[in-house]
Parts: C-alpha cells; structure tokens; sequence
C-alpha cells in the first residue's frame, strides 16, 4: 500500500473547527452588514461597490477555508481560480457591449 | 497521512477525482458566470410585468441566505466528523446541510409561487426570464445537493461511510459550499444592488 501514500486525501488536516465557527460568525455579521447598508438611505451612492466588496470577502472565506482552498494544493487554486476570472471577464465584457457598465 | 483513504498513484501526486471535481466547478462557474451576466444585461429592460423593486423581498431572502451560509458549516463540520471517525456526528451534520438546505429549497418554492401569484411568470418579460432561469438552475444544484447529501447520509447508516471514504464527503462538500458562493453572489447582484431604493425624486 506504499505507493498509495503520496496521493493527498481527504483525510488531510485543514482547519480547526474553532476556525470553522469563526468563519461562520464572520459570514454571518457579514450578511447583516449586506442587508443593513441596503436600508441605510445615505449610503445608497456607494452601496454597489461596498456590496460587492463584502461578497468578494464572503465568497473567499467560504472558497479558501471551507472548500480548503487555501490549505490545498496550488493546482486546485489554478484549475478554479482560471475558469472564475473567464467568467468574470465574460460578465464584464457583456456589461459593456451592452452597455450596462 | 492520517488516514488510509484508498486511491490510486497519480503523476500529480493529487487524487484524480478531486482534479475532476474541481475542473467541474470551473465549468460550473462559466455556467453561472454566463446565466448571471445575461440577467444583468436585461435587468432593466421589461416591458411588461413587476419589476425588482416591486417584488423581491429582501428580510425573506436574507433569511434564506443565512440558512444556506449555515447549512456550508453544517456541512464542513460532517467533513470534520468523518476524518476523525465520529459516526454519529457525521450523521447529526449531514442531515443538518440537508435539512438546510431543503429549508433553503422550501424558502425558493414560496418566491416563486408568490412571484407568479403577483403576475410575474417565466414568459411575462425578460426579468422573468432571465430571474427564473439563474435562481431556477441554482434551485435545480441545491436540490441536487440535497439528494446526494442523503445518499451520503444513507451509506452512513449502513455502515459504509468511516474516514476511508472521507474523500466522498469533501467532494459533496466541494460541491455544496460552491452552490453557497454561487448564491453569495445572487443574493448580492439579483436582491441586494438590483432592488436599491431609488433616490427620491
């Protein structure tokens, strides 16, 4: 079974389930703060990019330490991480052709 | 290593259905990325129907999104579970993602039935349209999601699902966490940015 033992599994430490809770609490006041600037009349001017800029940090919290992400190998980063700015590109390219942006 | 996960020798080192898993959420992501760019490039221009601003309800989605965002720690928490070998625990936070998520499931059945009460169906105009096809296709991944959280749920209780096939619980994590921050994202650009008050006049 040697040959089988440098092959990485599931199996691999990732994080600790104090850091699993952590992220959550910080998903969660997050998501209160998404939902309380959109209430918040004053600050409507600046609400797309400040929302963006919160779900950015969500969606990265969630892919690096649930999805291990930031734990793994870089070959996962890459083989995610490539096709999700293709997708970024094509949403902003279409913006503008449309001129949405 | 800590445990004898059984696979196979790989010229990467890396087992190969994790390699698989991932390139297919990158495929993944083209498909959400193209569904949520083309309800961006039609918001707006209806003709017809409710719009955003008329009928989205944001205190029920943001509860909704909440759910989902736990449902992603229930989940990484089986992950835990079954790496250490704790049964009973991986049984408790399997059937906790499901349940979540089919809380999650049962949230978007009643916006769509309420949309549709209110007049906005799949062909009424193009927010309609483009808004069922991205939250439907999403819907479709959870319940998707829920299914093979109960098949992993099942293959517990009988017995077949210790640290050794640790890997198949981390790629239905994979999988669930993705439907996660696939809806960070609806929830920001659909809900959130879509249905900002408009400045008085």
């Amino acid at each position: 079974m040697t040959e089988h033992t440098d092959v990485r599994h599931a199996g691999e430490a990732h994080a600790s389930t104090r850091t699993y809770l952590v992220i959550a609490a910080i998903l969660t006041i997050i998501t209160i703060i998404e939902v309380g600037v959109f209430y918040v009349p004053t600050l409507h001017a600046i609400l797309p990019p400040t929302l963006i800029i919160l779900s950015a940090a969500k969606f990265t919290l969630v892919v690096g330490f649930y999805m291990h992400l930031k734990y793994d190998h870089s070959l996962f980063r890459a083989v995610f991480l490539f096709p999700l700015a293709i997708a970024l590109a094509v949403i902003v390219g279409l913006l503008f052709l449309f001129r949405v942006l | 290593m800590s445990h004898a996960a059984v696979a196979h020798h790989t010229s990467t080192g890396l087992d190969s259905r994790k390699i698989a898993f991932w390139t297919f959420i990158g495929s993944e992501c083209l498909l959400f990325g193209s569904l949520i760019a083309t309800y961006l490039v039609y918001q707006g221009r209806s003709v017809s129907g409710p719009t955003t601003h008329e009928i989205l309800n944001i205190p029920l989605t943001s509860i909704s999104t909440f759910d989902l965002l736990m449902s992603s720690l229930a989940m990484v928490l089986a992950l835990a579970a079954v790496q250490r070998g704790d049964r009973t625990w991986t049984r408790v936070w399997l059937a906790t993602t499901a349940l979540l998520g089919a809380v999650f499931l049962g949230f978007q059945a009643y916006e769509f039935q309420h949309f549709v009460h209110e007049g906005l169906g799949f062909t009424t105009s193009l927010f309609g349209s483009t808004f069922f096809t991205l939250t439907g296709f999403h819907g479709a991944h959870v319940f998707v999601g829920v299914l093979w959280l109960l098949t992993l749920l099942v293959r517990s209780f009988q017995g077949k699902l210790g640290p050794a096939k640790a890997l198949n619980v981390e790629i239905a994590g994979l999988y669930w966490h993705f439907v996660d921050v696939v809806w960070i994202v609806i929830f920001t650009v659909v809900y959130l940015i879509q249905t900002t008050p408009l400045p008085a006049a």
